[in-house]
């Protein structure tokens, strides 16, 4: 399987990379660690005719202290994730789901940025991004934007980037956590989720972000905002399907995967220390 | 487009379109072809090698993304004659029955090795998740694994 032909243009600055953008417009794609982009390519799902290299940005490969939030440059790999011990103490969430994506061999070369961009509502760290209430920078033309979390999906596999914007930085709110979960059901442990349940219960309130519950990755509001207002896990958990659109396939009827849902926000809360 | 990358401690050119896979660089064009092509579709781990020292399948990137870099296949293992550690570890435990994922495995459990050089049994059955042993040989690929371990861990006490 051998991708349809394009131009390869690799990118030395973020510069280099916005004025790609700006030359060949909708024609090209980024491409990061290239661990969903290839793939899709190899395929013939994707077929951009051309590829900007971003891979090489170093420059955007950091984990770091800002002071009310975790600053992470786009290009940190899952590994980088799942080995920080600045993120071990302050979004244990974050490393612990970035333990979880793939295998070793893909966590070693894809990034948050490129799971993040992609899009993919099976995806793990969009939900954690969702559930601890994460900013999203994008950098374009006209500079630097920020964009919650919770407005930067907007369709399969859509975000709200603009075709010249880069994803430059992640930011995780420092929170007082009490407790967290990350739920992930799968059959094969490199598998993606059948359906994967992101808790973090810190300053006061629950965030809970569900993984293939619908066309984008999705926060379970029902659910947060029943705890909130002081539900059980039980009775949180009841409430785990609504808004959502489970897809059926060949893993899982939509039937299972509402299921599945509710089995897991319950675990999911219970194990955060909600009772 | 020309790249040039450094393969088993040796500087090797090439000249390959864009949208050349690494692993077809490494086998079609370097003869290197100890590393297999097991799914094509990322999932299998038989085409793993080490980028910067690091396990990766080279069947998911370009030869392009590898330009300037290290790598390192099965065959920059042995010295000579001699075995490394890991290989003779396959050898003694009888790690392999077809040995066709073998090559993978070997690489992905060095790298292992490297980033947790004192695992359980579990961790090693985690860390191989991404190979696929289509033998189902498991039992004898993770005591092999475990074997190398202890071994080295004797040896640097
Ligand atoms: C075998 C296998 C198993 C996997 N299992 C899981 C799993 O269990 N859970 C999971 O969450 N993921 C899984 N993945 C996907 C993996 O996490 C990818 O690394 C990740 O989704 C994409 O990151 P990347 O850097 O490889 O992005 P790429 O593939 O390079 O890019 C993905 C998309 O994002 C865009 N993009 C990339 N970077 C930027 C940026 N900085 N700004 C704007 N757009 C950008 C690209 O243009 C492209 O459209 C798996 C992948 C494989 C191959
Ligand atoms: S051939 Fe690369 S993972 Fe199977
Ligand atoms: S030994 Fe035959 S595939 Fe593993």
């Amino acid at each position: 399987m051998i991708p349809a032909a394009f131009e390869y243009v690799r990118a030395d600055s973020v510069d280099a990379a916005l004025s790609a953008l700006t030359k060949y417009g909708d024609e090209a794609k980024l491409l990061a660690g290239g661990h969903s982009l290839l793939p899709l390519m190899k395929l013939r799902l994707a077929a951009p005719s051309v590829l900007v290299d971003v891979g090489r940005l170093d420059d955007l490969r950091y984990i770091n202290d800002a002071g009310d939030y975790i600053a992470i440059g786009a290009l940190t790999r899952h590994r980088d994730l799942e080995t920080s011990s600045l993120l071990a103490s302050a979004a244990p969430l974050l490393a612990h789901a970035a333990g979880h994506v793939g295998d070793p061999q893909v966590r070693h070369r894809g990034t948050i940025g490129g799971s993040l961009a992609h899009a993919d509502p099976a995806s793990d760290l969009p939900a954690v991004a969702l559930a601890m209430g994460a900013t999203i920078v994008a950098t374009g033309p006209n500079g630097t934007r920020e964009i919650a979390a919770s407005e930067f999906y907007t369709g399969f596999l859509e975000s709200a980037l603009a075709p010249d914007e880069l994803l430059t930085e992640i930011r995780i709110p420092k929170l007082d956590t009490q407790g967290w979960s990350f739920q992930k059901f799968n059959r094969r442990a490199q598998d993606w989720a059948i359906v994967g349940v992101a808790t973090v219960r810190a300053n006061g309130s629950t965030g809970v972000g569900l993984v293939n519950m619908g066309s984008t990755p999705l926060l379970a509001s029902a659910v947060m905002n029943a705890v909130n207002s002081g539900a059980n896990a039980a009775d949180a958990a009841a409430l785990a399907n609504e808004g959502t659109e489970a897809q059926s396939d060949i893993n899982a009827s939509s039937e299972y995967r509402e299921h599945l849902a509710r089995v897991l926000v319950r675990r999911s809360l219970e194990e955060s220390g909600l009772s | 487009m020309k790249i040039t990358v450094t393969v088993n401690g040796v500087e090797r050119s090439g000249d390959v379109e864009p949208r050349t896979l690494l692993v077809h660089f490494l086998r079609d064009e370097l003869n290197l072809t100890g590393t297999n092509i097991g799914c094509d579709t990322s999932s299998c781990g038989a085409c793993t090698i080490h980028v910067e020292g690091q396990s990766a399948k080279s069947c998911t990137m370009l030869a392009a993304q590898a330009d300037g870099l290290e790598l390192t296949t099965i065959e920059g293992l042995a010295n000579g004659d001699i075995l490394h550690p890991m290989q003779r570890c396959f050898q003694e435990n009888h790690g392999l029955q077809c040995g066709y994922c073998t090559p993978g495995m070997v690489m992905a459990a060095i790298s292992l090795l490297d980033e947790n050089p004192n695992p359980s049994e579990t961790d090693v059955r985690i860390g191989l998740e991404g190979n696929l042993c289509r033998c189902t040989g498991y039992h004898n690929i993770v005591k092999s694994v475990l074997a190398c371990a202890a071994e080295s861990n004797g040896a640097s006490k």
